[in-house]
C-alpha cells in the first residue's frame, strides 16, 4: 500500500487530534452528568475512529463502517432491544424507571395539617430566572427566594436592593422586573413546580394568588423498599412494577421491570390471547398462502398465454398488465377501499344494478377476508406473470417436442415439463413472495385496518389482523394503552416464523454457497 | 387430392383462429381487472362531483377542479406531503447508493478477518424485515430525540436514519456481487502507475459499476416512496407525513366527501412514481441479473 503524502499525514492526524479532544471534552461531561449508557457508546466510537484512522489492518473498514454503523443502530440493535423489551412490562403506566417513578412520588405533596397561606409576588431577572416574594399579611413579614436558590431569605427592607415608598410599600426590586397581571399566566406552570422549604413544610402554589404550605406525601426506604403514604399511613410494596398496598390498592404510575417470558407465557397459556393469536395466526398463513397461490395461478395462466412470439399486440398486453404492479401499494389499497365501501362504493353499484343486492364487504369478516386476498391478487399477479414469463422462455423447446414424440398432450406437458422445471427457478421466489405477503402491514391496514372487531379479544385483535398489524395495534392502538412489551414478544414469534421459512428457502436458493465461496 | 385437403386446411384453421380468439379473449377480461381500477380512479378525479356515490365511470364533463384544490385547498397539505415523500426518498437513495458503493467495494476488494462472517450476518439481518423491531425503533428515536433534537421522532433525519439502516443488507449484496464481475487487473495498473487504493475505487471502480448504483438509487428511492408502517409510527405531526402516511387523511373521516380530491392526489402520487419506475424498469432488470451473474 503507498502512503500518502507528508501533508495530507499531518492534516489527518491534526483533525483526529481535534476530534479526540472533543470526545474527551464531552466524555468529561458525561461523567459529570453520570450518563454512563452514552459515555459508553462515546467511547467506543471514539475508539473505533481512531483504530480506522491509525491501523493499516482496519483500512477495509474504513469503506465499511459507515453502513455497518447504520445497520447495527437502526437493524441489529433493535432487534436485541426487541428481544430485551419483550422480557419487561414496557406499557402505558410503566413506561419510566422505577428511579423516575419514586423521584415522581416524592414530588407529589399534599395540604399540611394547618395550612397557612401567603401572597406573593413575581420577579424576573437578567437571566429570566424566577424570584419569588413571599408575604405574611397577618405578620407582615416578607421572605425572598428564588427558582435557583429555593431558601427563604428575611427581606431587610433597609438593604438599598428594596425601593421602598414614602408610604412603606416595597415598589420594585433594583435589577428585577416584576411580573404582573396577565403576564403571570405564562410563568404559572413554572411557578406551579417551585417548593420552597419552610420549616419541615413546604411553600407551594395553591391557585394563582397565593402560595401555601403543604407536607410531602410519600416517603420511599431504599432499605425496606416500601412507599408510605404519610397522609394515611398506607405502606406500598413494589410488586411487579406496580407500588401496592396491603388491601389490593395500586399507585399510578408504575416502573418498567423484567418479568422474564410473561409475555410469551401469556400469549401461550392465557386462554383469551391464545384465542387472539391462534386465530390471528392461522389467519396470517391462510392469507399469504391463499395470496401466493392464486396470484401465482393467474400470473402464470397469463404468462402462458402470453408466451408465443407470434402473438399480436403481445408487447402492449404485457406492458398495460404490469400496472397495478407499478402503482405504490399504498395508494392501490386505499382506492379499491373506496371501491369496496359499503355504502357508496363501485362494487356494491355494480352488485345492485345486476343482482339487485348489495354486501357489507369490509364489515363481514369472511367477506373482508376474501376481499383483502382479492386485491392482493390484484396487486401482486403483474410480478408472479413477469418470472414465470422469464422462466417460460428459459425452457428448452426441444424438452416440449420430446414429450410432444412420447405422445404427451397439452395438459400433461404443461404437468410433467413446464411446471417441475418453472418451479426449481421459481420456488425461492415463491417463498419470498410468502414472506412478503405474511408481513404486508400497509395493504391490510389501509384497507381494513384490521377490522371487523372481534367480540371478546383480549387484545385489539380484528378479524382480518395478520401477526405485524396485529402488533402494531397492540403497541400503539390498544384502547388499554401501548403494550409494548407483549407487542415486542410477538415481533419475536414473528422473527422466529420468519427464521423456519427461511431456513426452507435457503436449502432452496443455496444462496449460502456464495458466502463459502 | 385437393378436394379433400382444402377442409381439413379450414378445419386447422378455424381451430387456430377460435385458440386465438379465446387467448385474446382471456387477455382483454385480465386488461378489464387489471385496468378498471386505475380508470375508475381517473375518471374520479376529472368527475364535477367529488362524491363516490355520484362518480361516473364516463365524467359528463371534465374539470380539473380536484387537482386545483390538491394545491391550493389548505384543507389538503398535499403538496407538504409530496415535497416530504422526495425529500426523504431522494436524500435515503443518495445516502444507500454511497454507503452500499463504499460497503460493498470492502467485502469484494480486501480480505480481511470476519469478512465471510459480515456477509452472513448481513444475509441473515436482511431476512428479517426492519419493520418487526417498530416498537424497539420508536422507542430508540424517542431517546435519540432527547438527547440529539432533529434525529428523533417526528423527524424527517430519524426516519432516514431507519431507512438507511434498513437498505444496508440487501443492497450491499447486490453491489457486491456487481464489483466482484469487474477484472481486478484494472485497479492494479491503476496502483502500479501510482494511484492510492482510494484513488483505484474512486477513479477506476466506481465509473464502471455505475449501471448498478443507478439501479440502487431508483429501487431505494421506490421502497423509501412507498414504505408506510414505519413512517406512521415515527412521524406524528401533519406537516412532517410523507404522502403514504398523509394520504389517509382523505379516507378518515368524510371518505365519501373527499373521493374526489383523494382520486387526484392517487393520480399524482402513482404518476410520479410511474414517471421513476418506467424508464429504469430495463435497467433495473438488467443490474440485477448483472449482479447475480457471477465470472
Amino acid at each position: 500500500m503507498r502512503s500518502s503524502s507528508p501533508i495530507a499525514l499531518i492534516v489527518k492526524y491534526v483533525i483526529l487530534g481535534i476530534v479526540d479532544a472533543v470526545a474527551v471534552w464531552a466524555g468529561v461531561g458525561l461523567v459529570m452528568a453520570a450518563n454512563y449508557g452514552l459515555l459508553a457508546m462515546l467511547a467506543i466510537g471514539a475508539g473505533a475512529l481512531n483504530v480506522l484512522v491509525l491501523s493499516k489492518r482496519a483500512y477495509p473498514f474504513r469503506y465499511l463502517a459507515p453502513g455497518l454503523a447504520f445497520l447495527f443502530g437502526m437493524v441489529v440493535y433493535p432487534i436485541l432491544y426487541t428481544a430485551y423489551v419483550s422480557l419487561t412490562n414496557l406499557q402505558t403506566g410503566n413506561l419510566l424507571s422505577k428511579d423516575q417513578v419514586i423521584q415522581l412520588f416524592e414530588d407529589r405533596y399534599a395540604a399540611a395539617p394547618d395550612q397557612e397561606t401567603f401572597t406573593y409576588r413575581a420577579f424576573l431577572d437578567d437571566h429570566e430566572s424566577l424570584v419569588v416574594l413571599l408575604i405574611d399579611e397577618i405578620t407582615d413579614r416578607e421572605w425572598i427566594t428564588s427558582e435557583g436558590d429555593p431558601d427563604l431569605v428575611v427581606v431587610d427592607r433597609s438593604d438599598p436592593q428594596f425601593e421602598i415608598d414614602e408610604f412603606g410599600a416595597l415598589v420594585g426590586i433594583s435589577g428585577l422586573s416584576e411580573v404582573t397581571g396577565l403576564q403571570r399566566y405564562q410563568i404559572l406552570s413554572r411557578l406551579e413546580t417551585l417548593a420552597f422549604p419552610y420549616g419541615e413544610e413546604y411553600l407551594r402554589l395553591s391557585g394563582l394568588n397565593a402560595f401555601k404550605t403543604f407536607i410531602r406525601r410519600y416517603a420511599f426506604d431504599w432499605e425496606t423498599d416500601l412507599l408510605t403514604d404519610l397522609t394515611t399511613g398506607m405502606v406500598y410494596t413494589p410488586i411487579d412494577g406496580t407500588f401496592t398496598a396491603d388491601d389490593g390498592t395500586t399507585l399510578e404510575p408504575g416502573y418498567q421491570v423484567w418479568v422474564g417470558g410473561r409475555n410469551f407465557g401469556s400469549l401461550l397459556s392465557n386462554a383469551a390471547m391464545r384465542k387472539d393469536f391462534a386465530r390471528v395466526f392461522v389467519w396470517t398463513i391462510v392469507w399469504s398462502l391463499m395470496s401466493v397461490l392464486l396470484s401465482f395461478s393467474v400470473g402464470l395462466g397469463l404468462a402462458l398465454l402470453l408466451n408465443d412470439r407470434k402473438l399480436r399486440l403481445r408487447v402492449i398486453y404485457r406492458t398495460l398488465l404490469i400496472v397495478p404492479y407499478v402503482m405504490p401499494v399504498f395508494i392501490s389499497a386505499l382506492v379499491w377501499r373506496g371501491m369496496f365501501n359499503a355504502q357508496f362504493g363501485i362494487v356494491n353499484r355494480i352488485f345492485q344494478s345486476l343482482f339487485g343486492t348489495t354486501f357489507r364487504w369490509l364489515d363481514d369478516p369472511m367477506l373482508a377476508r376474501g376481499v383483502l386476498i382479492f386485491i392482493n391478487v390484484w396487486l401482486s399477479f403483474p410480478y408472479m406473470m413477469l418470472i414465470s414469463l422469464g422462466a417460460l422462455q428459459s425452457i428448452p423447446d426441444q424438452l416440449y417436442e420430446a414429450a410432444r414424440v412420447d405422445g404427451a398432450g397439452m395438459f400433461r406437458r404443461f404437468w410433467r415439463v413446464t411446471l417441475p422445471l418453472l418451479m426449481i427457478s421459481l420456488a425461492p421466489l415463491l417463498i419470498g413472495s410468502f414472506a412478503f405477503a405474511f408481513n404486508n402491514f400497509t395493504l391490510i391496514y389501509l384497507v381494513t385496518a384490521g377490522r371487523p372487531a372481534v367480540l371478546g379479544a383480549a387484545t385489539p385483535a380484528g378479524a382480518t389482523d395478520i401477526l405485524i398489524s396485529w402488533t402494531y395495534r397492540i403497541a400503539f392502538q390498544g384502547g388499554s394503552g401501548n403494550q409494548l412489551g407483549l407487542a415486542s414478544a410477538v415481533s419475536i414469534l414473528i422473527f422466529a416464523i420468519i427464521a423456519t421459512i427461511s431456513a426452507i428457502g435457503f436449502r432452496l436458493t443455496k444462496r449460502l454457497e456464495e458466502v463459502y465461496k | 387430392m385437393t378436394a379433400r385437403r382444402v377442409p381439413r386446411i379450414t378445419k386447422y384453421m378455424a381451430a387456430r383462429f377460435l385458440r386465438r380468439l379465446v387467448r385474446h379473449a382471456l387477455l382483454w377480461i385480465a386488461l378489464a381487472f387489471a385496468l378498471f381500477p386505475i380508470l375508475w380512479i381517473l375518471s374520479a378525479s376529472l368527475n364535477p362531483t367529488s362524491g363516490l356515490d355520484t362518480q361516473r365511470f364516463i365524467p359528463q364533463q371534465i374539470t380539473f377542479d380536484h387537482y386545483r384544490s390538491l394545491f391550493t385547498d389548505p384543507e389538503y397539505p398535499f403538496v407538504t406531503w409530496l415535497l416530504n415523500t422526495l425529500k426523504v426518498s431522494g436524500v435515503t437513495a443518495i445516502g444507500t447508493v454511497i454507503l452500499c458503493a463504499l460497503s460493498g467495494y470492502s467485502f469484494s476488494r480486501f480480505h480481511f478477518r470476519g469478512r465471510r462472517l459480515g456477509l452472513l450476518a448481513m444475509l441473515l439481518v436482511q431476512m428479517f424485515p426492519q419493520m418487526l423491531a417498530m416498537v424497539a425503533i420508536f422507542l430508540l428515536l424517542r431517546t435519540i430525540g432527547d438527547i440529539v433534537p432533529g434525529f428523533g421522532l417526528n423527524t424527517h433525519p430519524g426516519l432516514i436514519m431507519v431507512y438507511l439502516g434498513g437498505a444496508m443488507g440487501f443492497n450491499t449484496w447486490l453491489v457486491k456481487g456487481y464489483y466482484d464481475t469487474v477484472p481486478r487487473s484494472l485497479e492494479e495498473s491503476a496502483m502500479v502507475d501510482g494511484a492510492t487504493p482510494f484513488q483505484a475505487f474512486w477513479r477506476i471502480m466506481l465509473p464502471l459499476v455505475r449501471p448498478i448504483l443507478a439501479v440502487i438509487l431508483m429501487i431505494q428511492f421506490m421502497t423509501s416512496y412507498a414504505e408506510y408502517i414505519l413512517a406512521s409510527i415515527l412521524l406524528r405531526g401533519t406537516d412532517q407525513y410523507t404522502l403514504a402516511v398523509g394520504m389517509r387523511f382523505f379516507t378518515e373521516q368524510q371518505f365519501n366527501r373527499r373521493w374526489g380530491p383523494f382520486a387526484a392526489g392517487a393520480i399524482v402520487g402513482g404518476v410520479t412514481f410511474l414517471f421513476l419506475f418506467l424508464p429504469f424498469q430495463r435497467l433495473i432488470v438488467s443490474g440485477l441479473t448483472q449482479g447475480a451473474v457471477k465470472e
